[in-house]
């Protein structure tokens, strides 16, 4: 199969700084693959320049076969795009939306009915269909939104954070219908801050000062991390920090509010050492355990290592 | 550092109606000294309308909230001094520098010129921005700028700080230094209210209510309510042909040959969600079986917060 979006040395300067940096990506037909990286990464200029929004400075990219450089009108057919800020007309009903995206995009008359109705159905609006879009909930908002970015039966969907601010419950619903895209073939790039999410995607690029640092599936990514997570609710975080780092064989130690993630060889038989370690010092444990290790742990252990690596160069 | 046992807030049959639309309909909870209390709801739920009454900015149209022992049914009035406030869309000036920007909100605090330098002191440091005084706070990245906003909230040492969304949008390294942070300022004895959209956060407060359409429908620990609210196990399978799975199992679902709560796609496994999954287990063997798909691997893990979540929000 050949790649659906395919680029290489793929760059975006604004002024001095590379926003995008030397980007070499892949993403095969079908594929549901999630961006994440810190905040200033890049990931929103890397989907604005697929998008054909903003102009290439240097390398190249092609998009369902098309020349980014050279015919980005034949790309936006091919593309749905829905921005972080993605406008709605406030005034407009959810209908009317709809009706003017496929306007847009030139949708026949007839054609028009058959997927708004559909549309509608699938992001579970249809009883709200005459609600004027300032009065939807900031979840239904999205899921509207979503509803005209696929107005024109794109093949490829660019995502930018399309969940930040929305409850969980709305959150779930709106996965279940890029769950459903991606069943039914729709390729599909999305970033997100949610790890959880990212552990929902087929294959994951965090992305660093503007380079992919990693590209793998969840299951390869998480397993890069050394080690077995084990999480520790002592009643004393910070002494308990100090204590567990000293312990041999514990690889690294991450704090979330008062528990620690401990990254260690050999869990089974780490943790009653842990416990007793922590205990001779006078720390009272209100629960430890052996945990499955997350995308969320992984991708702060990968931002450490990147930092720590970062700052050896610039020592040098 | 856990609660002393007596309430810092005190909310009781609180309710405000919007001309007929109840927004609030009778809540009750406390918030200790010294914890964080997590307050979650899906958009519209009535957090943002409940978080205003408790800071004495709306009126409720009845039932009453004590705050540090004073009524603020009317408005906070004299405690205002004792309590601290970050919205979602905190109001940092943009064209003013980090410094600036804490030289701004201590003199709004009234702080005296040498409480002001040593506080701003132990804000720099505790944001960790020592160095980047001079700064525009636009050029900060989402995550320091969070940290910021925070240290400007307490900067007047409030012994009550309101919340509201303080991390959305913000990327997973920034948002635990953000709550290393509150976990700081909660050992010297604070007390926090939390909104957040973030269930890996709730998991980490004291206490928590969920409110749905007004009310409360689930207060306790993150345990006590786990246990309480999760009528389902989940059922992680990894399978040879993920997309393929979903497909037969669905079907199966809809078809009633497999009665589960919920089949659904995780990057390349499979989660089912239903009462009796150990029973379950063998069904879900035979139906991949017969599509010719091969399983890796099958456990039984421990639904997460957002699942409790969601699983009472369906209720």
């Amino acid at each position: 199969m050949s790649a659906i979006i395919e680029t290489s040395g793929l760059s975006r300067l604004f002024k001095q700084n590379r926003a995008v940096d030397n980007l070499d990506l892949e993403i095969q037909p079908g594929e549901l693959f999630g961006l994440v990286g810190p905040d200033g990464a890049g990931k929103t200029t890397t989907l604005r320049l697929l998008a054909g929004l903003l102009y290439v400075t240097e390398g190249s990219a092609s998009v369902a076969g098309f020349d980014l450089r050279t015919q980005p009108e034949s790309i936006k057919p091919q593309i749905g795009y829905m921005a972080q800020e993605f406008s709605l007309y406030a005034k407009l009903s959810v209908l009317e939306n709809l009706r003017f995206f496929a306007e847009l995009y030139n949708v026949s008359k007839t054609e028009q009915k058959e997927r708004t109705e559909r549309l509608l159905t699938f992001a579970g609006l249809t009883e709200f269909k005459e609600r004027r879009a300032v009065h939807l909930s900031g979840g239904m908002q999205k899921k509207l939104a979503l509803a005209c970015t696929l107005i024109h039966q794109p093949p490829i969907l660019l995502l930018d954070e399309p969940t930040t601010g929305v409850d969980p419950v709305s959150r779930r619903e709106f996965w279940n219908i890029l769950t459903e895209l991606h069943l039914e073939g729709t390729t599909i790039i999305v970033s997100t801050p949610y790890m959880d999410e990212a552990d929902r995607c087929s294959r994951v690029g965090l992305m660093y000062a503007g380079k992919l640092m990693v590209c793998d599936t969840p299951q390869n990514i998480r397993h890069q991390i050394e080690g077995e997570l084990i999480e520790i609710f002592p009643d004393n975080w910070q002494a308990a920090h100090q204590i567990v780092s000293t312990i041999p064989g514990v690889l690294e130690v991450q704090t979330y509010g008062e528990a620690l993630h401990l990254l260690v060889e050999d869990g089974e038989n780490q943790l009653p050492k842990i416990e007793t370690a922590l205990k001779q010092e006078g720390i009272h444990i209100n629960g430890a355990r052996l945990a499955p290790k997350r995308m969320e742990e992984a991708f702060i252990s990968l931002i450490r290592r990147i930092e720590s690596e970062a700052e050896e160069i610039a020592d040098e | 550092m856990m609660n002393n046992g007596k309430p810092a807030i005190t909310v009781r049959e609180l309710t405000k109606n919007f001309d007929s639309f109840t927004a609030v309909n009778a809540i009750d909870f406390d918030v200790y000294h010294g914890e964080i209390f997590g307050f979650l709801g899906p958009n519209g739920s009535g957090k943002t309308t409940t978080i205003r009454m408790m800071l004495g900015l709306v009126e409720p149209s009845s039932g009453t909230i004590d705050v540090l022992g004073t009524r603020v049914n009317q408005g906070v009035g004299d405690i205002r001094p004792r309590l601290g406030y970050m919205s979602q869309r905190f109001s940092l000036y943009n064209d003013l520098s980090v410094l600036q920007n804490l030289q701004f909100y201590g003199k709004a605090y009234g702080l005296n010129k040498e409480a002001m330098e040593q506080r701003i002191g132990e804000a720099l440091e505790m944001s960790g921005l020592v160095g980047r005084e001079n700064t525009q706070t636009k050029e900060l990245s989402g995550g320091w700028r969070q940290r910021l906003a925070l240290s400007a909230a307490i900067l007047h040492r409030p012994e009550v700080l309101f919340l509201d969304e303080p991390t959305a949008g913000v990327d997973p390294v920034s948002r635990r230094a953000f709550w290393d942070l509150l976990y700081k300022f909660v050992a010297e004895g604070i007390t926090v209210f939390v909104t957040t959209h973030y269930m890996d956060e709730a998991e980490h407060c004291h206490r928590l209510a969920f409110i749905q359409r007004g009310m409360i429908i689930a207060y306790g620990s993150p345990e006590q309510i786990k246990h309480e609210k999760m009528q389902g196990q989940v059922l992680e399978i990894s399978p040879s042909d993920s997309i393929k799975s979903i497909k037969v199992l669905r079907e199966a679902q809809q078809e009633d040959r497999l009665q589960v709560e919920e089949i659904e796609l995780y990057g390349s496994l499979v989660h089912i969600i239903a009462v009796d999954l150990e029973e379950k287990k063998l069904l879900v063997k035979e139906i991949l079986g017969q599509a010719d798909i091969d399983i890796e691997q099958m456990t039984i893990i421990e639904p997460s917060l957002e699942d409790v979540f969601i699983a009472s929000m369906r209720d």
